[in-house]
């Protein structure tokens, strides 16, 4: 993974200076709360319901163990004992002290972390496929390019004062485990028929109030031009994006106002100018950034492991999450490891301190010191040996982080909703920890196979609940929490927005409401077919006639 | 120049008797969840948090409070509505209700727990 | 307001001129781009310079062609949130080659003078007890830069290479 060199750390290291300054001058009264909430923001710090809550970006998912650690230290030493894993792929701590603010970015800093731009209307931290330059269908690692786009959008002069926030997620492979198409600016690498290598640039993606499927606004854009491109996108926005509007200020809205042909033609005629310059990414820089995601050492391995073999025979636990949380990897003889960080009547995303210390001393053992986050709140280990999972699986169960439900019912997205959030009108949590405890069932739960249940709780839909398979959103009606329930969502490659099927439920309700859409499934589904599948094939009735016709 | 957040303030008439309401904030320096109590004393707990009566009284809670903020105490002081629930002093608003508690799904965290 | 400019403060010898108020009799003048519009020749005639005042809705192209009458622009910040006027800056320096002074009013705040700084700014309307001693903390917080402006400061990926 990248590694600062000492131009990045005094970059950082200045950062989290300047922010002990700010702080300061606000505990002592200098600066208002009203001056001084977009500074903690672009730090990455919330004043949430019941303290402050930091969040601290994981750059495109990817984290070594000596961060992880002093993230356990910072959970432990300020905070009370536990971390949650964002959908942006970072890390936030919810009951964090103001003034001990300045201590913790300079323990940040010393391993190459921070905050800078996880909130507020700048580009926030930019997202990857979790298993960027391993997963066996990679057309291309697209994590260079992400580097050089944080590197590029880090305190930009001109970007960092936008109508409101700005997301980029980059993938390489066919398959979208990166939601380009839910985002601001979505990039897909591929190789063109001369083999060269380019992006598919999507614009206007995004969920919130107003969801929309991102639109391909260039075919291919060869990669050097990757910040350039960009750079045009974000000028065409920082112009003309609404500013009257909070909920009206994102890309998305005048993406769709002005129309994607007419916002391209901007954009084009904009980058036409610029193109040329000094953004073009310099090949020794190329050459620099790509040396840093050379693959790790790998061991010249057969495919199959005979050890693995024997171990999947003689343990049905072991081979029940082994079927449930490997993916296969480009390197013979290794595996793509999911760790589930959201066991069953659990906080999904939640991870004690104990339990990063742990990972990150696994990570060394058996990953070469690196792990991802992922964008459905897990962990993941990209390199393990076959011949070592029986062990990683071993201690993972000590943890409880051997959970099988990857892609599963009970893995849900959630955001903290109102048990933390200051914005949520409805608590999330508690509604992902029933639904995952009424599929606790690892039969039914296999039985039911691929599904994504996203919950959010609240309209914002931090949970990403309009690209779930099965997406709910809570809701405040007259002081009590309702739960509308939406179907066909899809952050994919196919990507799509859930409708919603009806009338609301109430906590208990909405459960039963999902076990009745599974159950329709079930009985309807053709062989094999996923529960998106069956959804597009049938649409929305037979689920609405089982939810809401009068008893028999 | 700090802005408020402001509730309504509403006292129904007759034998309903009085709406309560106290006011609510986060502590500067560690963002804890604090009331107005007696003596202009911030507490950490509803329970010691004598509610105002009258909408003057109210208005006066809410006129320190602004003033707390303006002196570095506090941040978003606010009135919110309470009442009696089996002899305790709840917020009203399920908002509010977390906040004087913590976390539902966290009872071993927060006010709740005295942490 | 006090202008800051080269990190100390000057005497700003233009006058707003907003909307249709009289023009002074002499001296250099910042009047709207509406004004500029429908008085321009007139404008260039006049003893003094002038300069144009664009709110942040308004963008430098309506003046490209008359940059080289104008001794200063003046970027309107209504809140210190509202950054297209950063945008303006780049245009004016990178895009029609801008030398004259551009100037930050409006909402302008200690921690935005180094965004400021490299978009192209050169003058700041800026409101502080010790505007020279918050230049100096505005230049020191930060002196590692990713992203490449007309000011041609190296940024780190330059600087890598040296």
């Amino acid at each position: 993974m990248y590694k600062y060199d000492e131009f990045d750390a005094e970059f950082v290291n200045q950062r989290a200076l300047q922010f002990g300054r700010q702080v300061e001058s606000r505990l002592s009264g200098s600066l208002s709360e009203e001056q001084f909430r977009p500074l903690r923001l672009m730090n990455g710090l919330y004043l949430q319901l019941h303290a402050y809550m930091l969040r601290i970006n994981v750059p495109y998912g990817c984290l070594n163990s000596v961060q992880m650690r002093k993230l356990a230290h910072i959970a432990r030493v300020y905070d009370k004992d536990y971390g949650h894993l964002t959908t942006r792929q970072n890390m936030q701590f919810n009951w964090i002290k103001l003034a001990d603010m300045p201590e913790i970015l300079l323990e940040l800093a010393s391993v190459e972390m921070h905050g800078i731009q996880s909130s507020g209307n700048c580009i926030r931290n930019i997202t990857a496929d979790e298993y960027a330059g391993v997963a066996a269908e990679e057309i291309e690692d697209p994590r260079v390019y992400c580097e050089l786009l944080r590197q590029w959008s880090s305190l930009h002069p001109e970007f960092s004062f936008l109508p409101r926030k700005f997301k980029i997620s980059v993938t390489g492979s066919e398959k979208d485990r990166a939601a380009v198409k839910a985002h601001d600016i979505g990039l897909r690498l591929y190789r063109n028929e001369n083999g060269e290598e380019g992006f598919e640039v999507f614009v206007g993606g995004g969920l919130g109030r107003t969801p929309f499927i991102g639109k391909s606004i260039r075919a291919f854009l060869p990669t050097r031009h990757v910040l350039s491109y960009c750079e045009a996108i974000l000028r065409v926005y920082n112009q003309l994006g609404r500013r009257d509007n909070k909920y009206k200020a994102r890309i998305k809205i005048l993406v769709h106002e002005m129309g994607a042909e007419a916002f391209t033609e901007l954009v084009e005629k904009e980058w036409a100018q610029i193109s040329a310059g000094a953004l073009e990414v310099p090949e020794a820089e190329l050459e620099r950034v790509r040396a840093f995601f050379v693959p790790p050492a790998y061991e010249r391995l057969p495919e199959e492991s005979p050890e693995l073999e024997a171990q999947l025979g003689s343990d049905a636990a072991f081979a029940t999450w082994a079927r449930q949380q490997l993916a296969a990897h480009k390197q013979p003889g290794y595996a793509i490891v999911n760790i589930s960080c959201s066991p069953v009547g659990k906080p999904p995303g939640d991870i004690s301190s104990a339990q990063m210390d742990v990972v990150a001393n696994l990570a060394d053992t058996y990953n070469f010191g690196e792990m991802r986050v992922t964008h459905n709140q897990n962990l993941v280990f990209t390199d393990v040996r076959k011949s070592d999972l029986f062990a990683l699986w071993q201690e993972l169960v000590r943890v409880g982080l051997a959970t099988s439900n990857h892609g599963l019912i009970s893995d849900t997205i959630c955001c903290p909703g109102l048990d933390y959030c200051a914005l949520a009108t409805a608590r999330s949590i508690p509604v992902a920890e029933k639904l995952s405890q009424r599929f606790a069932d690892q039969d039914k739960q296999k039985e039911i196979g691929e599904i994504y249940l996203n919950m959010s709780g609240c309209i914002n839909a931090c949970g990403h609940h309009h690209v779930g398979n099965i997406g709910i959103v809570g809701v405040d009606k007259k002081n009590s929490e309702l739960y509308q329930l939406m179907l066909g969502g899809s952050a994919e490659e196919d990507a799509s927005l859930g409708k919603i099927l009806g009338p609301g439920f109430d906590e208990d309700g909405i459960v039963d409401a999902v076990e009745n859409v599974i159950d329709t499934y079930l009985e309807l589904r053709d062989e094999s077919e996923r529960f998106i599948d069956t959804y597009r094939r049938v649409g929305p009735d037979p689920f609405k006639e089982r939810l809401y016709s009068a008893p028999a | 120049m700090a802005t408020v957040k402001k509730n309504p303030v509403k006292f129904p008439d007759g034998d309903a008797g009085p709406m309560q309401q106290v006011v609510i904030a986060n502590r500067l320096t560690d963002g804890v969840v604090v009331f107005l109590g007696r003596d202009r004393q911030w507490v950490t707990y509803l329970k010691d948090c004598p509610p105002a009566e009258t909408p003057e009284e109210a208005e006066t809670l809410l006129a320190m409070g602004v003033e707390a903020e303006n002196n570095q105490e506090i941040v978003g002081p606010e009135l919110i509505e309470v009442q009696d629930q089996n002899g305790t002093l709840a917020p009203i608003k399920m908002r509010e209700a977390m906040r004087a508690r913590g976390p539902s799904i966290r009872t071993d965290l927060g006010k709740q727990a005295g942490n | 307001m006090p202008l800051l400019k080269n990190g100390a403060i000057a005497d700003d010898p233009y006058t707003r001129v907003e909307g249709d108020d009289a023009l002074p009799a002499e001296g250099a003048v910042l009047v709207d781009l509406a004004r500029w519009e429908s008085e321009r020749d007139a404008l260039i005639r006049r003893d003094g310079e002038v300069g144009v005042w664009l709110t942040s809705s308004e963008t430098p192209a309506a003046i490209a062609e008359d940059l080289p009458h104008l001794a200063v622009v003046a970027l309107e910040f209504p809140a210190f949130t509202d950054g297209r006027a950063y945008s303006s800056a780049r245009l004016l320096r990178e895009r029609y080659a801008y030398e004259g002074e551009v100037r930050a009013v409006g909402d302008v705040l200690i921690e935005q003078l180094h965004f400021m700084d490299r978009a192209g700014f050169s003058s700041f309307e800026f409101s502080s007890d010790q505007p020279e001693e918050d230049w100096i903390t505005a230049q020191s917080d930060m002196k590692i830069w990713y992203q490449p402006t007309g000011d041609e400061r190296p940024t780190a990926t330059q600087l890598r290479r040296r």
